[in-house]
């Protein structure tokens, strides 16, 4: 098999004028001399502490403004260098929580665009109803699985073995054009794959184009909400923040208005949930503790969720100040004048 | 026979005494793998007068007498060896006594453990009482009569341990009170008295049958998580479990271990409950037990898993849902486990043994285990889920066990529980003196030999 | 109807079908009354696989076992299991099994042919079938709702109470309705679940064609037992919409079309296995009895999913194996209603009705506390005017 080249131009670096890639990072305190400095290393594939410390959120790849990948060159430098931002039984897991096992389905004979992608959520099944979804098909399972999640662990060639055969499976359907449910899924196909010279043969669509053209649709319908949330982007969504505009227009419809807080936008804080699985409990605690008082001050009724993992991750911290969290499709239900699924 | 059926009927009522086949057949079995033999009687009382009065007819005609609770060891200690008279206990089901102050409980010897847990839920939401993880059938006298362990053995002890006293049908009919209560009216301990309930714990009822019982009760605080420690390497557990008990911080310390789902594949995961008043109290014992595994999380050995909030709420349940339906693994409605109390440090030798028997017979496990008392010792279980219906996997899963019951005993531990082959394993190597210690204290208590033949028999 | 016998010895008699999902009761009718294991759901399915495997025979006794399962599903609810939505489905194969081999107790032989012979189990001629209902319409094609009945609704007195009360209300409410009379068949829940397959399929058939032929699009029954079979499982010869009394009585209210003055009572509401665990309806009378000016709901312990079935199910109203004692189903659930303080026990159906008024008296409470079904205390509410 072809060996897949990180589409990385070093020249970019060398002429940028900022280094902000690591001089944003809020994990990470540093000077634009030492920025620069690291920079070197890894592109000369030197050790770095950047190499050992970085929580892996993805940012530096929205803070570099040049296009260039310095995320997925420090993933693929931990790998080469034996690197393990967390501990072996638990990359061990997650590895093997993508292979497929029984219950796993390969071909889903009868799904017809318009098609979800619900790759390792199938409880979230349940909430693909209502008039937003009518008329629907939903794939899911490990043989949709994106792959991306490893990117957190060190382990970014199993993204590129596994990932041709999962855009295999997917095209095999025929599809067109699929919605992808998680925004990691999305970013694969928009950011990962094609900075490796992967070939995506359909279009991926964000959950939010589809959640608002949807909305669109039934636009005489909604009934503003007229609540204050705060958002929650998830790492991923850094991969691809040309589809942010989204978010403020799903809002705007359905009568949200977007707290100003300090932590949004370019700079949104990680959920915490993989900062806290590579053991860094400390970070964790002070991460979710800035991120939800930040929210509670900017007076946010609601916290609006992207990505499952962060609401699996935050909701509870969330909910204990006394604000909702929800997830964004569950949100435009409410707008509807539907119940989110779950809720008495 | 007739004129014994007459006689029970005449203590019991017509109605809760039954000698037709359907009776006879359900109560030959329990849902393990032991072979099945009828009882000559179902009987259920519902008095302690009442148990003294089969007790002591049994005695006079010298019919057998077993004393059933749950049915759920699943080791067979239930089934009739001798035919006679099952004693079902469930109609004995009231909660006599909770007293808060003290913190103890008087139950009689038929309460359910959903009973009990439910009562003090309702009733006393400040106490709690080491609910094991069988489901809410098994009966409270069951579990402890047979040593078992429940969600607060970590800190406390085996659930035996908690006995504070008890009321007792002896074998020759005579009713007697063990510990305070035969002194005091409360039943808030054994200690300072010669502590006769070790003559019927462990047992199997072959000494007596337990009619009351005193517990002890424990604070319940008002929340509860859980975190869960992983590693690879098996022989990391033992110093895990003794870092984290060191610590003194924890509820329930559990391990498991299975094949299937993959992401449970090739990892141990250390299970460790934590309660507290506030948040500030669980966060302190979080950062504690986090703190005592820091040198296994810097090596890259271990690490905590993130746990989603279904996944923390099916292990948190009490109890827990997930061991019952480790029955249906092979939907085949059963599994038998051989549950050995091994030291600490026997761990990775019996998770050993037990991928190589799983292997040998090409079954497939799950392995389970809860650290007792500070981590003293703990429960080992080589669980082997088996399709009833299925006569070449049963076969091979009752060699499994027995494999399993020998190398217990070889890497030094002692099966818990049981069945009936395997206490011959454990008598066979026991000090002689001991075992003839036990043989004139069973022939002491009962003379006749009628109390649930076929166990503990030398 | 084999496939049970594939799949009946998964169950690992773990017992947490006997329980109400908290645990503080015992809540199978069966286990509650005999305490025996073989009638707790796990030793029923042990029994019927071991006369699978010809390990125990045919008997009356494991008759009475096999038939006094009331199927009111508080096993399917609590199973933890994977194969739990199918435990009572099971059972039913079985004793469809055991009639067709000619395995039955006479009771339920009596029973299955009086349907068969009079379109009721107790045998009483068709013709006496609108014995209650002089002076309620007929039903004539182009009404909006056909009432249907039941059995106890026409044959058994408080049955009959109830459906006049009904009849009563609709008429104020200028529902446009009307019975069958003496057209009306038996709607074959009971024999379902006996599992006499053959008379069901011809009931349903036969009543499915008969709303075709009338052109019937809603029907409204009385008993939950005939909303079940009609909403569930009958054929869609015709296309048409089944509603539970309550759901319309609580539509004509909200309407307007039904008003209320106070009626000062303590209630307490016992949720029928057909209408509740079956079919997922808990709240509807439930609201028609909060919008009752002066009746103050006062909940028993288990209500909803964890409601106690009164013991009638699976024909046993008539046949009562689950009777004579202190410890009968009916009884223990009067017993907990009278705990709560009320004086009035609603119900919403004529099985729960018959089986509870009965208990009522056999526990010496008349006077102490009476059982009314909703449809009797709206008409109370709406006479007071």
């Amino acid at each position: 098999m072809r060996k897949l080249e990180l589409k990385f131009d070093e020249k970019l670096c060398a002429t940028c004028s900022t280094y902000d890639c690591l001089v944003k990072c809020q994990y990470m305190k540093m000077d634009k001399e030492t920025a620069k400095a690291e920079v070197q290393k890894l592109i000369k594939g030197e050790d770095s502490f950047v190499l050992h410390e970085c929580v892996t959120c993805y940012a530096c790849e929205e803070y570099c403004k040049r296009g260039n990948h310095l995320f997925y060159l420090i993933t693929d430098l931990q790998e080469k260098r034996g690197i393990l931002p967390a501990p072996k039984p638990i990359v061990k897991q997650w590895i093997n929580i993508g292979i497929p096992g029984r219950k796993d389905i390969q071909q889903f004979w009868d799904a017809k665009e318009p098609v979800i992608s619900l790759c390792l959520f199938p409880e979230y099944v349940n909430s693909i109803q209502g008039k937003l979804f009518e008329n629907v098909s939903i794939i899911l399972g490990r043989y949709f699985f994106c792959q991306l999640v490893y990117l957190h662990f060190g382990k970014p060639s199993l993204i590129r073995e596994r990932l041709p055969g999962i855009i295999e499976n997917i095209a095999r359907h025929g599809f067109k054009e699929v919605v992808f449910f998680h925004d990691e899924c999305y970013s694969t196909f928009v950011s990962y794959a094609p900075a490796y010279g992967i070939k995506v043969p359909f279009r991926p669509v964000h959950f939010f184009e589809y959640l608002y053209n949807k909305l669109k649709e039934h636009e005489d319908e909604i009934k503003p909400l007229n609540i204050k949330v705060a958002y929650q982007r998830n790492c991923s969504s850094r991969l691809a923040p040309e589809k942010e505009h989204l978010v403020d227009e799903i809002f705007s419809l359905i009568g949200a208005e977007r707290v100003t807080r300090k932590y949004d936008r370019e700079d949104a804080l990680c959920c915490g949930g993989i900062i806290r699985g590579l053991q860094r409990y400390e970070l964790f605690v002070d991460v979710q503790k800035r991120n939800v008082e930040d929210m509670s001050n900017a007076g946010a009724e609601y916290c609006v969720f992207n990505c499952p993992g962060c609401f699996s991750s935050l909701s509870e911290a969330v909910a204990k100040k006394g604000i909702k969290p929800i997830m964004m499709h569950d949100l435009c239900k409410l707008a509807l004048g539907e119940k989110p699924t779950g809720w008495k | 026979m007739d004129r014994i059926r007459k006689a029970l009927a005449e203590i019991v009522g017509e109605e809760h005494v039954s000698d037709r086949k359907e009776e006879l057949y359900i109560y030959s079995r329990d849902p393990g793998l032991m072979e099945p033999h009828e009882p000559d009687y179902v009987v259920m009382p519902k008095t302690t007068e009442e148990v003294q009065k089969i007790v002591q007819l049994a005695n006079k005609e010298k019919i057998p007498i077993v004393p059933v609770g749950g049915s759920l060891s699943l080791s067979g200690l239930v089934i009739p060896h001798r035919g006679g008279i099952a004693l079902d206990l469930k109609r004995m089901d009231r909660v006599l006594e909770v007293n808060e102050k003290s913190r103890y409980v008087v139950v009689e010897g038929g309460v359910t453990c959903g009973k009990l847990k439910a009562y003090l839920e309702r009733h006393h939401p400040d106490l709690r009482y080491s609910i094991p993880d069988a489901p809410p059938s098994a009966t409270v006298v069951g579990n402890i009569v047979i040593h078992g362990q429940g969600r607060l053995s970590q800190q406390y002890g085996f659930n035996s341990d908690m006995v504070t006293g008890l009321e007792v049908v002896l074998p020759t009919g005579e009713v007697c009170k063990i510990g305070s209560c035969s002194v005091s009216p409360y039943w808030f301990s054994l200690a300072p008295l010669p502590d006769l309930a070790g003559l019927f714990l462990g047992w199997f009822g072959t000494t007596g049958i337990i009619t009351k019982l005193g517990l002890r009760l424990y604070p319940n605080k008002k929340l509860r998580d859980i975190e869960v420690f992983v590693v690879e390497d098996p022989n990391l557990v033992p110093d895990v479990i003794h870092r984290v008990t060191h610590t003194e911080m924890a509820e329930d310390i559990f391990v498991s271990a299975q094949p299937y789902p993959f992401m449970f594949k090739d990892i141990i995961m250390i299970g460790i409950c934590l309660t507290g008043d506030s948040e500030e109290e669980l966060e302190f014992k979080r950062r504690m037990v986090w703190d005592a595994l820091r040198p296994h999380i810097d090596s890259k050995e271990g690490g905590f898993m993130m746990l989603t909030p279904d996944i923390k709420r099916e292990l948190l349940e009490m109890p827990t849902r997930s061991t019952t339906r480790f029955a249906d693994v092979m939907k085949g409605g059963g599994f038998e486990y051989c549950g050995p109390i091994i030291p600490i440090e026997k761990f990775p030798e019996a998770y050993k043994k037990l991928l190589e028997f799983s292997s040998k017979y090409g079954i497939t496990y799950g392995m389970t285990g809860r650290v007792i008392a500070r981590g003293n010792c703990m429960m080992f279980a080589f669980g082997y889920p088996f399709n009833r219906a299925d006569p070449d996997n049963i076969e091979r899963t009752k060699k499994a066990l027995h494999d399993s019951n020998l190398a217990s005993l070889d890497i030094g531990g002692v099966p818990w529980k049981p069945e009936a082959p395997a206490q011959k394993m454990i008598m066979e190597r026991m000090d002689k003196n001991t075992l003839e210690l036990m043989k004139r204290i069973k022939k002491l208590l009962d003379p006749n030999g009628i109390m649930n033949p076929g166990n503990w028999e030398a | 109807m084999r496939a049970y016998a594939e799949q009946i010895h998964r169950c690992f008699r773990c017992g947490y079908c006997k329980f109400t999902s908290d645990f503080t009761e015992f809540n199978c009718p069966s286990y509650s009354r005999f305490r025996l294991e073989t009638y707790s759901t796990g030793g029923r399915l042990w029994l019927i696989w071991a006369w699978l495997k010809k390990e125990i025979d045919w008997s009356e006794h494991f008759a009475e076992i096999v038939f006094s399962c009331t199927a009111c599903r508080n096993c399917v609810e609590q199973c933890p299991m994977g194969f739990s939505d199918d435990v009572v489905e099971w059972i039913v194969a079985a004793r469809s099994d055991m009639i067709e081999k000619g395995f039955t107790l006479p009771k339920v032989r009596d029973f299955l042919n009086n349907i068969s012979k009079h379109g009721n189990p107790w045998g009483i001629p068709r013709s006496k079938r609108d014995a209650w209902a002089e002076g309620v319409k007929r039903y004539r094609p182009g009404d909006e709702y056909l009432l249907y009945i039941g059995c106890v609704g026409s044959y058994e007195e408080r049955g009959q109470r109830m459906a006049k009360n009904l009849a009563e209300l609709l008429d104020k409410a200028e529902v446009s309705f009307g019975i069958l009379g003496t057209e009306e068949d038996c709607d074959g829940n009971e024999v379902y679940m006996l599992g006499e397959m053959g008379l069901f399929q011809e009931l349903a058939n036969k009543n499915a064609q008969k709303f075709k032929e009338l052109g019937v699009k809603k029907i409204v029954t009385l008993s939950p037992h005939a909303y079940n079979s009609m909403k569930n499982k009958y054929p869609r010869l015709g296309d048409f919409e089944v509603f539970h009394y309550t759901q319309l009585l609580l539509e004509m209210i909200g309407e307007g079309k039904i008003r209320l003055s106070e009626l000062k009572a303590k209630v307490t509401y016992h949720d029928p296995c057909f209408l509740g665990r079956y079919n997922g309806v808990y709240d509807a009378p439930r609201e028609i009895l909060k919008r009752i000016p002066g009746i103050e709901l006062i909940e028993m312990k288990r209500i909803r999913e964890n409601s106690f079935c009164c013991g009638g199910g699976s024909g046993n109203i008539v046949m009562d194996l689950l009777g004579r004692s202190a410890q009968s189903p009916s009884r223990i659930r009067v017993r907990e209603a009278y705990e709560t303080g009320a004086e009035i026990l609603a119900v919403a159906c004529p099985s729960c009705m018959v089986m509870l008024d009965d208990a009522v008296k056999d526990e010496g409470l008349e006077g102490k506390i009476t059982v009314k079904d909703i449809a009797e205390l709206v008409n109370e509410s709406t006479n007071r005017q």
